[in-house]
């Protein structure tokens, strides 16, 4: 049942990603986009992590994609932009060829390493939600703080940033 | 119960397309857009690593990494409404300003 859903998140987001990348207008880009974090937050159900599906759909899908889309509505993009650089097409061969080899690797790589303390039967007892947020305000409290600093430094940039200039006031006199 | 390396192999898959629209695209928004994707592939590799492991360390990093999306795109789409004002394009080859 798991393999049938995998399955299917990842078919589907990898084509979404495709469809992000390859199509023209940039609104339907948007769109494909959000249609990619869904998926990729199917990911986390089956992976056990259910605070990050609700912060993925929360946070990506419902705050930075309107972010984007907002902002393509208020530019009114032409879509009439080259796909290629002339000199990317040199580039092409390979990055395939070597993000193949690449693929190749994590095939056939085990990945062992020492178990942490979070096994998933005790996860399971109090919810993940519960888990993250113990460790989150006992061993991560310093980088919590640190992100909630960085997001008002964004804030306050996005702002200034974007402000309407005034013209300046010339004194004459 | 599936193999780690299935989501490490998406994960990879999703990466690479992400940094081919980085490298191909023209339009600043789709770029960022790009990013986006190539930061949902790194977050998917760090849950299915912390499943796996049994870590917890993994989602949390995880929840950071969401944070300074956010951050990132607010940032990224007032730099391009300024630069909008000035040149009426939000073509990358066109934002020269600073190369020498």
């Amino acid at each position: 049942m798991i393999a049938v859903f995998f399955s299917y998140f990842a078919l589907m987001s990898i084509a979404a990603a495709v469809m992000t990348v390859a199509l023209k207008n940039p609104v339907h880009c948007g769109l494909a986009l959000l249609a990619l974090l869904l998926h990729v937050s199917g990911f986390f159900v089956l992976l056990n992590a259910e605070f990050l599906w609700a912060v993925q759909v929360i946070v990506y899908a419902g705050a930075i994609l309107v972010l984007y889309l907002f902002v393509l509505m208020l530019l009114n993009l032409k879509t009439d932009e080259r796909y290629f650089h002339s000199t990317y097409l040199y580039f092409l061969t390979p990055a395939v060829l070597g993000s193949l080899y690449v693929i190749y690797l994590l095939l056939h790589s085990p990945f062992a390493g020492a178990k942490g303390d979070a096994p998933v039967v005790a996860v399971l007892q109090d919810g993940d939600t519960a888990a993250i947020g113990i460790k989150m305000f006992s061993d991560y409290l310093l980088q919590f703080e640190i992100v909630g600093v960085f997001l008002l430094g964004a804030i306050i940039g996005a702002i200034v940033l974007a402000k309407t200039p005034k013209p300046l006031n010339l004194r004459k006199d | 119960m599936l193999p780690l390396s299935a989501y490490v192999a998406v994960s990879a898959i999703l990466f690479v397309i992400g940094l081919l629209g980085v490298l191909i695209r023209r339009n600043f928004i789709i770029v960022l857009m790009s990013v986006e994707i190539m930061l949902n592939a790194a977050n998917i590799n760090l849950v299915a690593f912390s499943h796996y492991l049994e870590s917890m360390a993994g989602q949390l990093v995880a929840l950071f990494i969401i944070a300074i999306a956010a951050g990132e795109a607010a940032i990224g789409l007032a730099i391009i409404i300024v630069v909008f004002r000035g040149k009426l394009s939000t073509n990358v080859d066109e934002m020269n300003l600073l190369k020498w």
